[in-house]
């Protein structure tokens, strides 16, 4: 396993009362693709929106344990949460784009974060995102209409460069084709065979074919605890775990 | 087989019933509105026909100047009870357009204000509170806002900006601004909260604050429904009487000071219809006033919608 990029210690999770993530140990290899499976409500997406603090724009949630992004714990008290956030990027389940133009969308993060001096590098950046996420040619000529207007798998792409357009570190997935076709989920996963090696790519998806595609480690949860994380192979081929066998076997789901 | 059959016939009638009941009572709706255009129009009607009554008032003596000022300007005067009367619609269009402005300059910071405190950063216990309590508001009659406007607000405001004229455009656009607030607040706190959680999301992960996000994505999604809610609110202002009749001095003053007292159409029409002599000049002035009143607000009412139209198709995009 390469140098680890993202360690969850201990990790306690609860939204009020009741306890979604317990105790979860887990080391996140650095610019690799790790997928996260199980069954709905195992607690894989709770856990990833703790990689950026997501969790915290809902009311009532509480986190116990650690996590470091590059040995820093990311819920220490002094954590900038918008630098944090500018470094562990996001790609939502069902496709978000603002409601402004393509080029506005993908600009946006450029510009809160005023990372661009002029309006040629903004081009550049737009640009050179637009490239990274595939969808350039798709929509280079209509870059000034609303993003509202592309189907569901040029928005989802769109959000992916929205993401890239930041250069973040890690690029946090959830579920990120699950409300597409067959045919944009396909572009969205060799998308994200083209972006490994680069980033450090997490995603969570309940589709086992895809997490077999596109990961080289899979973390398995149920019922909120992590069941086993090993490479992707020896998770389907030879789990340590028997619920891990019955569930990758399809014995329920 | 026969029951069935029966069934599907008695369902079938309950459709059929229901349909119609709620057609006859939506033309009814639709009815009444087409019926008061009809009778205020036809009642207005005699202003652009009648010879007899052309020769006191007519479209030329509402908008042309109809006297002098003691130091020879000519001037629009409304006295229509008088040996000539004088019929000038100026002063009292002034009068309604001084108390709008600053009602619209009083609510709609705050009510924004208030829908954007109570969306983005009230706590939820606190919200709970401050939303049904701005909608209390609009349960308020408006004889007794005008009543405090009169009684309490005048004097307050009196003292603080030394008005010569206790009751003027200031104090009753204030007592209108609060019978807006809440139109506005409401309207616009609906659009707020019905901004997707989704974009707030993508915002912050993108590492925006909240600030960012509120200005950059939220207001911008809601602006359609922010301006709803104040070309609501305008109508609301322009059309409100009790209020302005309390509290505006009734002066038919022909001026732009804010300090001045006011008469407005709507107090206009509401004190001089009930004394008015059936069919004279005067009478069917009045009823020219509210037919003007119902044009000014159908128009901002269209205008409005045509906006809100184009910030919705810029919003979602209608592929062009």
């Amino acid at each position: 396993m390469s140098e680890t990029k993202i360690r969850s210690a201990h990790l306690n999770f609860y939204y009020g009362a009741s306890q979604a993530l317990h105790d979860i140990n887990l080391e996140i290899p650095a610019r690799e693709v790790t997928a996260f499976i199980g069954p709905s409500g195992c607690g894989k997406s709770t856990f990833l929106r703790t990689l950026n603090r997501m969790n915290d724009t809902i009311l009532g949630t509480r986190v116990e344990g650690v996590i470091e992004i590059d040995r820093e714990n990311i819920y220490a008290a002094n954590t900038d949460v918008v630098a944090l956030r500018q470094k562990v990027g996001m790609v939502f389940q069902k496709s978000n784009p603002f409601p402004k133009s393509i080029y506005e969308n993908i600009a946006y993060g450029l510009r809160v974060n005023s990372l661009t001096k002029s309006k040629a590098e903004m081009d550049e950046r737009v640009e050179m995102a637009l490239r990274d996420a595939a969808i350039w040619e798709e929509v280079k000529d209509r870059l000034h209409s609303s993003a509202l207007g592309l189907s569901g798998g040029q928005q989802q792409r769109l959000c992916i460069a929205r993401a890239l357009a930041i250069r973040p570190e890690v690029l946090l997935m959830d579920e990120p084709a699950s409300a597409l076709d067959p045919l944009a989920t396909q572009k969205i996963e060799e998308l994200i065979l083209k972006l490994r090696g680069e980033y450090t790519i997490v995603i969570v998806t309940h589709n086992m074919q895809q997490a077999t595609r596109v990961s080289a480690y899979t973390a398995f949860f149920l019922l909120g605890r992590l069941i086993e994380f090993a490479p992707t192979k020896r998770i389907f081929h030879e789990p340590d775990d028997q619920r891990t066998k019955d569930y990758v076997s399809g014995k329920f789901g | 087989m026969w029951q069935q059959a029966t069934n599907r016939r008695r369902k079938h009638v309950l459709e059929w019933l229901t349909e119609k009941v709620i057609l006859v009572t939506a033309l009814i709706s639709i009815l009444s509105i087409l019926l008061i255009f009809y009778f205020v129009g036809r009642k207005a009607v005699p202003i652009l026909t009648n010879e007899v009554i052309q020769q006191t008032a007519n479209l030329a003596e509402f908008f042309r100047p109809n006297g002098t000022t003691p130091d020879g300007h000519t001037t629009f005067i409304w006295q229509p009870i008088s040996e000539r009367p004088k019929y000038s619609f100026i002063p009292l269009l002034l009068g309604t357009l001084k108390a709008t402005i600053v009602a619209m300059l009083v609510s709609v910071p705050l009510a924004l204000l208030a829908a954007l405190y109570t969306t983005e950063y009230a706590p939820r216990q606190v919200r709970e509170y401050i939303k049904p309590a701005i909608e209390l508001l609009a349960g308020v009659p408006s004889v007794v806002l005008g009543f405090f406007a009169l009684v309490v607000m005048a004097t307050w405001l009196q003292k603080l900006f030394q008005f010569e004229m206790r009751l003027n455009a200031v104090v009753s656009g204030c007592a209108l601004g609060l019978a807006i607030i809440p139109v506005v607040y409401t309207v616009a706190e609906d659009a707020l909260s019905a901004v997707p959680r989704a974009l707030r999301e993508a915002s912050f992960a993108l590492g925006a604050s909240r600030a960012q996000t509120l200005l950059r994505v939220i207001l911008p999604a809601a602006l359609p429904g922010i301006f709803a809610g104040i070309v609501l609110g305008f109508g609301r202002a322009v059309g409100e009487t009790m209020i302005v009749v309390m509290a505006s001095g009734n002066a038919a003053i022909t001026s732009w000071n804010p300090a001045d007292s006011i008469r407005t159409m709507s107090a206009t029409v509401a004190a001089e219809l009930a004394e008015v002599v059936y069919g004279s000049a005067h009478y069917h002035t009045l009823f020219a006033i509210g037919a003007l009143l119902f044009i000014i607000t159908f128009v901002i009412n269209s205008i409005g919608d045509w906006v809100i139209g184009r910030l919705n198709t810029r919003l979602q995009g209608a592929k062009r």
